[in-house]
C-alpha cells in the first residue's frame, strides 16, 4: 500500500524531539522501529501530518541498572532486549517473551519503547511490563515523568502518553527471586497472540507465596489477572493451582475477531494461566 | 567430448540456474521496469458487494498535483470489450457481461469503479479519494443455497438467475439402484472455504506504446502470456500481430495468474488512450480484493457400499461459488474435479451434479490443484468415514477399493484411461517410513488413559489428472482452446543450443529442466543450454503453464524438438563422414561410424557446418534446428500416499503436527531437487487450507480477513519437516515417463490432515470439524460432542 503524504523530522535528542511534539501539536506521531507505525500508513489507517523519526537519539539505547531497578531504554530493540546479560539476568520474563513477539526481522527493528507506546493489548510486551510492575519515564516540555504500567495503558491504542511526551525509558524492578514464563497462544508464528498469559511466581516452602499474572488480548488494555492473583497466594500444588485459575478470567473483557470469540479467549486464559504457572513454578 | 556431458543429465539434481538472479532480486519483476514518461494507474474500488452506482464524477481528481487522466467506466467502456470468459461449459451456461471497470452497477467489494493516471505512484493513490461516487445499495447475495431460492436476489438481474449453469456426469450404473442394494451408505456435507492465493510477487502490468506504428509491448506478472496476447487482442481490438507480451521472471502464480485481468486491459486500454506507457502494481490488500480466490464450495457426496467396505457407487451433488462475474476458466475448475471423485477406487456407478452460482464476492478461478483438490478431499474423507462406520481401518478400506497395479491401463468409472500406477507400492512405502503401527498403538495408549493431548492418523491416497490437456478432451468439455505446447531448438554456430519453449515458468525451474532434457538428448553440455521463454515475440507459440502441465506436455516437446534435431544432423554427419545414415552411432553428443570409432563429427560441430553451409548434401536446408508441437493423447495421473499424524490438545483445540510423511509417483524424474520442492510447497499449501486460511465476509459482503494480519498464511516455523519418498511408475503416455509434480502436494495433504484431526477426536465422539481446524473449531467440536 501507499502512505498518504506526510511531514518528516529526524531529532538527535531527547530535547529536540520534544520540542519538535509539542510544535506539531495533535497531528504528529512519533516513529520508532516502524514495526506498527508502518503498516498503520500504509494501511491508510493514520494519517499524521508529520513523523518524527527517535531512531537517531542514541541516549534511548541500552540496558542499565539502578540499584533494585532495571532501565532500558525505549529505543532497545527486542533483538537487543532478548539478548542483553542484565536483561536476561534480573527481568527473564521480558527476556522470554520478547523472544516470542513476531519475527527475526521484527525484532530487529522493532523496540520495547515502540511496543508499549502503541498500546495495543494484543501485544505481548505490555502484559509482561504490567506483571513486572514496571514504570514509564516519560519526557515532556515540563520535564519528565514517571508512569506506573498500571496507569499507563488508558484502552485500546491508546496510552497516557500527551501528544508532546516521548516515552525514554521503561524501569522494571529486579525479579531476581522469582521464577516465570510467557505463554503464548497464537495460531502462526508471526501472529499476534489470541491470548498470552505472563506469569511470574515467588515460591516459598514449596507453595506459592506471590504471583503476578499479566494478561495478553483479555480486554482493551493489557491486565493483571487480580482475582487468580490472590487465589494463588498459598496454593501448594497442582490441584490448588488448577483451582486458583479458573479465576484467571474474572474482570476481562475480551474481543471477538476472526481468531476467537471472547468465550473461547476466557477459556484460554483460565488454560493458559494454569500452564504459565505450574512452568513458572517448576510444577508442570 | 566433455565428462560433464558423458552423465546423465535426466534425473540429476542440479541446482536451478535461474536462481541466482531470482533468489538475489538481480531481474527483471514487472514492477521494476522503468520506462521514460512512464504513469502510474491508481484503481478506485467498490467499498459494497453490491450497489448500482447512481453518480460518479471523476473530475476532482483531475485537479490533485501529478494527476494526468482519470476515467470512469463509462469513459473507457468505448474500446474496451467484456473480459473473456474461455470455458462456457454448457450450452445454456448464463454469461453475464464483466466490464474491466463496472458502469452501472458493482458485484462485488472491489470491483472497480474509476482510474486514475497520475506521474508517480503516490500521487495517483492519494487522488482517489477526490473521486465522488454516490452508491444505491443493493441486497448481497452469499449464501451458494439461499442464491438459488425463488425470490432471491439477484447478482446479475439481467440475467434473471444467479444458476450460472448445472453440468451433470452419470456413468456407469444407476446410482440409485446399487443405493438400495447397498448394506452401508455414508452421506456427508463437506464446505471448501474460499482461499486467497498468495504468490510472492503481487500483480503488475507495464504497457509500452509505440503510437507511430500501433504497436503495444504489455509486460506482464502473468503465467500466460501466449492466451493473454489473444485475449487483450479481442477485449481492446487491437490486432494480434500488433501485441506483443512478455511475462518477465514472474514471481509465483498458483493459477492466480492463470487469469487474464482487468488491469491488464484497463493498462493497455489507457496507454492507447494517452499515447504514453503506464504502469500497475497491486498493493498486497488490493490483491485479496481484487486477484480471483480459489475453492468455495458445498460438497454434498454419499457413497454406497458392502458391510465389506467394498465400495459400490458415489453420488456428488457441488454447489460451487462463481464469485460476480465468470473469468477465464471460472466455471469449468468444478468440472476439473467431476472426474477425479471416484479416485483410485474402483465402483459400479457414479453421479455428479454441479451447480454454478452467482454470488457478490470476488471471482473464483484457479487455485493450485483447481477442482482436484476438492474432489480428492472429499472423497478422502469420506472413505475414513466409512471406514468409521464399519469399523475399518482407513489404509484397509482403501486397499479394499483401489485399482491393483496388474490392472492398468485401467478405465476408471469417470472415464479416465489410468495409464499407470502402483498404490499398493506408494502405501506400503510411506506406511514403514511412518511407522504406522507404533503410532497407531501409541494412539490406543492415549485414548484409553483419557490423555488431554490426543494423537490423530490421516492418510489420504490421491491420484489426479494433470498434464493439461489432449485437445479434442477440451473440446468435449466446451473449453474455447486447445492443450498442445511447442517448442524450437536452436543449434548456434558456436555449438551452443538455445531452446525456446511455450511453457511460462514462474518459479518452477523450466530453465534447468528443459536444459538438463535437450542436454542429454543432444550429448552436449548442460552450460551449453539457454531456455528462452516468456515473451510472445521470442516464443511466438504456447500455451502456458497451469495444470502440472509443463513437464510432461512442454517438456516432451522439448525432447521431441531435440530428437528432431540429431536426426537432421545424423544426415549432415553421414555426409561428412562418407558413411550412410544407418551406419553412424550417436553416444554423448558425437557421431561416429561404426567400427571406425576415429572418423566422428560431434553435434557442435555439426552446427557450425550447417550454419557455413560449405558442404552440406544436396536437398538439405542450412540449418540443423527443429521445433515440435504436442498435442498430449492423454492426462498424466501422478498418484501418492499420504500420511499425517497429529496432535490435538483438546483443552485448547490447538493441533500440531507431529510428522509428515508422502510418497509420490510422478513418473520418471528430471530433476529430483526441484520434485521435492514442489511436494513441500505442496504439502505447505494443502495444510494451509486444513488449519489456517479463509477468506471470511461478513453479512454485508464485507471481505473481513483483507489483510495477511487476518488472513493467515503459514511459514515454516509453523510447519514440520516432511519426509518425501518416491516410487517411480513411469507414464505410458509420453516418451520420457514423466507426470506432473505441481499440485500432487496440494492435492493430497489437505485431507490427510483433516482425517488426522478427526481421527484423534473420533473417541470423544467428533466426526467432522469445518476447515479450516482452527483451534476454536476443534475446541468447539469436542465440547459439544461431549455435551
Amino acid at each position: 500500500m501507499i502512505p498518504p503524504a506526510f511531514e518528516y523530522a529526524r531529532p538527535t535528542s531527547v530535547d529536540e524531539a520534544v520540542s519538535v511534539l509539542a510544535d506539531a501539536g495533535e497531528e504528529a506521531k512519533v516513529l520508532a522501529g516502524g514495526q506498527s507505525l508502518l503498516p498503520l500508513l500504509r494501511l491508510r489507517l493514520a494519517f499524521p501530518e508529520l513523523v518524527v523519526d527517535v531512531g537517531r537519539i542514541p541516549e534511548l539505547r541500552g540496558v542499565r541498572e539502578d540499584g533494585d531497578t532495571l532501565v532500558i531504554g525505549a529505543l532497545t530493540t527486542h533483538h537487543d532486549v532478548i539478548r542483553d546479560p542484565l536483561v536476561r539476568r534480573h527481568a527473564g520474563l521480558l527476556a522470554e517473551a520478547t523472544a516470542t513477539v513476531a519475527d527475526p526481522a521484527v525484532r530487529h527493528r522493532g523496540t520495547l519503547g515502540g511496543s508499549l507506546a502503541h498500546a495495543d493489548p494484543a501485544g505481548d510486551l505490555p502484559a509482561v511490563v504490567l506483571a513486572l510492575d514496571g514504570e514509564m519515564v516519560v519526557a515532556g516540555p515540563s520535564g519528565r515523568r514517571t508512569v506506573p504500567a498500571r496507569d499507563f495503558f488508558v484502552d485500546y491504542l491508546q496510552s497516557a502518553l500527551a501528544p508532546d511526551e516521548l516515552l525514554v525509558e521503561v524501569r522494571v524492578p529486579k525479579t531476581d527471586g522469582w521464577s516465570y514464563h510467557y505463554e503464548k497462544f497464537h495460531r502462526v508464528a508471526q501472529a499476534w497472540a489470541i491470548v498470552g498469559v505472563a506469569a511470574l511466581v515467588r515460591r516459598d516452602d514449596g507453595r506459592i507465596a506471590e504471583a503476578r499474572i499479566g494478561l495478553t488480548n483479555m480486554g482493551s488494555t493489557p491486565l493483571r489477572a487480580t482475582a487468580a492473583e490472590e487465589a494463588l497466594a498459598g496454593a501448594d500444588g497442582l490441584d490448588a493451582v488448577a483451582r486458583a485459575c479458573e479465576a484467571a478470567a474474572e474482570g476481562t473483557r475480551p474481543s471477538q475477531d476472526l481468531s476467537a470469540s471472547p468465550e473461547y479467549r476466557e477459556h484460554l486464559a483460565r488454560v493458559l494461566t494454569r500452564r504459565a504457572v505450574l512452568t513458572a513454578g517448576g510444577m508442570g | 567430448m566433455t565428462d560433464q556431458a558423458v552423465e546423465h543429465e535426466v534425473g540429476r539434481s542440479r541446482l536451478r540456474k535461474e536462481d541466482a538472479r531470482l533468489i538475489t532480486g538481480q531481474t527483471n519483476w514487472t514492477d521494476n521496469i522503468q520506462v521514460a514518461g512512464l504513469l502510474h494507474l491508481a484503481i478506485l474500488r467498490s467499498p459494497m458487494a453490491h450497489a448500482r452506482i447512481t453518480r460518479i464524477d471523476v473530475s476532482p481528481a483531475l485537479e490533485r498535483p501529478g494527476v494526468v487522466a482519470a476515467f470512469s467506466g463509462a469513459d473507457l467502456a468505448e474500446g474496451l470489450g467484456s473480459l473473456p470468459c474461455a470455458w462456457p461449459v454448457t450450452e445454456d451456461i448464463v454469461l453475464p457481461d464483466h466490464p474491466p471497470v463496472a458502469v452501472d452497477e458493482v458485484r462485488y467489494a472491489g470491483d472497480p469503479v474509476a482510474v486514475v493516471v497520475a506521474r508517480d505512484r503516490y500521487a495517483a493513490a492519494d487522488a482517489l479519494e477526490a473521486i465522488e461516487v454516490d452508491y444505491d445499495p443493493l441486497p448481497p447475495v452469499l449464501d451458494l443455497e439461499a442464491a438459488l431460492a425463488e425470490g432471491a436476489p439477484l447478482v446479475h438481474a439481467d440475467k434473471g438467475t444467479n444458476r450460472c449453469y448445472t453440468w451433470p456426469l452419470a456413468t456407469g450404473g444407476s446410482f440409485e439402484s446399487v443405493r438400495q442394494r447397498a448394506e452401508v451408505t455414508v452421506k456427508r456435507r463437506y464446505h471448501q472455504q474460499r482461499l486467497i492465493p498468495n504468490a510472492m510477487e503481487p500483480r503488475a502490468v507495464v504497457v509500452t506504446p509505440l503510437a507511430a506504428s500501433g504497436e503495444y509491448t504489455v509486460y506482464s506478472a502473468t503465467q500466460i502470456p501466449h492466451i493473454l496476447r489473444i485475449m487483450l487482442a479481442v477485449v481492446t481490438g487491437i490486432p494480434e500481430q500488433k501485441l506483443r507480451v512478455v511475462a518477465p521472471d514472474v514471481g509465483g502464480g498458483f493459477g492466480s495468474k492463470l487469469q487474464v485481468y482487468g488491469e491488464e486491459a484497463l493498462a493497455l486500454a489507457v496507454a492507447r488512450k494517452l499515447g504514453r506507457p503506464v504502469k500497475w502494481t497491486e498493493s498486497r490488500s488490493e490483491g485479496y480484493l481484487a486477484t480471483h480466490h480459489g475453492r468455495g464450495m458445498i460438497q454434498d457426496i454419499e457413497v454406497a457400499a458392502t458391510r465389506e467396505g467394498k465400495l459400490l457407487g458415489l453420488k456428488v451433488d457441488l454447489l460451487a461459488d462463481m464469485g460476480a462475474y465468470l473469468m477465464l476458466v471460472t466455471p469449468g475448475i468444478p468440472l476439473l474435479g467431476a472426474f477425479m471423485y471416484p479416485a483410485i477406487y474402483k465402483m459400479d456407478a457414479y453421479e455428479f451434479n454441479c451447480t454454478g452460482v452467482f454470488t457478490t464476492r470476488t471471482p473464483t478461478d484457479a487455485y493450485r490443484g483447481a477442482g482436484r483438490p476438492e474432489a480428492t478431499f472429499a472423497i478422502e474423507r469420506i472413505m475414513d468415514e466409512l471406514a468409521a462406520e464399519l469399523g475399518l481401518d482407513p489404509v484397509e478400506v482403501r486397499r479394499r477399493n483401489w485399482i491393483r497395479h496388474e490392472e492398468f491401463p485401467y478405465t476408471s468409472i469417470a472415464g479416465l484411461t489410468y495409464d499407470s500406477g502402483n498404490y499398493e507400492a506408494a502405501t506400503e512405502k510411506a506406511l514403514a517410513l511412518f511407522g504406522y503401527d507404533d503410532l497407531r498403538a501409541e494412539q490406543r495408549e492415549r485414548t484409553e488413559r483419557g490423555a488431554p493431548v490426543r494423537l490423530g492418523i490421516g492418510v489420504s491416497t490421491y491420484t489426479e489428472m494433470c498434464g493439461l490437456a489432449p485437445s479434442r478432451v477440451l473440446r468435449d468439455l466446451r473449453y474455447a482452446a486447445g492443450g498442445w505446447e511447442a517448442a524450437s531448438i536452436r543449434m548456434l554456430p558456436t555449438g551452443k543450443v538455445e531452446v525456446v519453449t511455450g511453457t511460462s515458468p514462474h518459479g518452477q525451474g523450466h530453465e534447468t529442466c528443459w536444459s538438463q532434457i535437450a542436454a542429454d538428448v543432444l550429448g552436449v553440455p548442460f552450460d551449453d543450454v539457454e531456455v528462452l521463454h516468456g515473451d510472445t515475440q521470442a516464443a511466438p507459440q504456447g500455451m502456458d503453464t497451469y495444470g502440472s502441465r509443463s513437464l510432461s506436455v512442454g517438456g516432451e516437446a522439448v525432447h521431441r524438438a531435440a530428437t528432431k534435431v540429431v536426426e537432421k544432423a545424423r544426415k549432415v554427419a553421414a555426409h561428412l563422414l562418407e558413411a550412410s545414415e544407418q551406419d553412424l552411432e550417436f553416444t554423448n553428443g558425437v557421431f561416429s561410424v561404426k567400427g571406425s570409432p576415429e572418423a566422428h563429427k560431434s553435434i557442435q560441430e555439426i552446427a557450425f557446418e550447417a550454419f557455413t553451409s560449405h558442404d552440406l548434401p544436396d536437398g538439405v536446408e542450412p540449418s540443423i534446428n527443429a521445433e515440435t508441437l504436442v498435442d498430449p493423447e492423454n492426462f498424466s495421473y501422478p498418484h501418492g500416499t499420504h500420511l499425517c499424524a497429529v496432535e490435538v490438545d483438546t483443552e485448547t483445540g490447538r493441533t500440531r503436527i507431529r510428522s509428515y510423511v508422502c510418497v509420490d509417483d510422478v513418473g520418471r524424474v528430471v530433476n529430483p531437487m526441484i520434485v521435492e520442492g514442489q511436494v513441500h510447497g505442496g504439502i505447505a499449501q494443502g495444510i494451509a487450507q486444513a488449519l489456517y486460511e479463509e477468506a471470511v465476509y461478513d453479512a454485508e459482503g464485507n471481505l473481513v480477513s483483507g489483510t495477511m494480519a487476518d488472513y493467515l498464511v503459514p511459514s515454516a516455523a509453523d510447519l514440520p519437516d516432511f519426509v518425501t519418498g518416491r516410487t517411480e511408475t513411469p507414464a505410458a503416455s509420453n516418451s520420457m515417463g514423466v507426470k506432473g509434480v505441481g499440485e500432487a502436494g496440494t492435492i493430497a495433504s489437505t485431507p490427510a490432515v483433516v482425517n488426522a484431526v478427526v481421527d484423534a477426536l473420533r473417541p470423544l465422539g467428533v466426526h467432522d470439524v469445518r476447515m479450516p481446524c482452527t483451534p476454536e473449531r476443534v475446541w468447539r467440536a469436542v465440547k459439544e460432542a461431549s455435551a
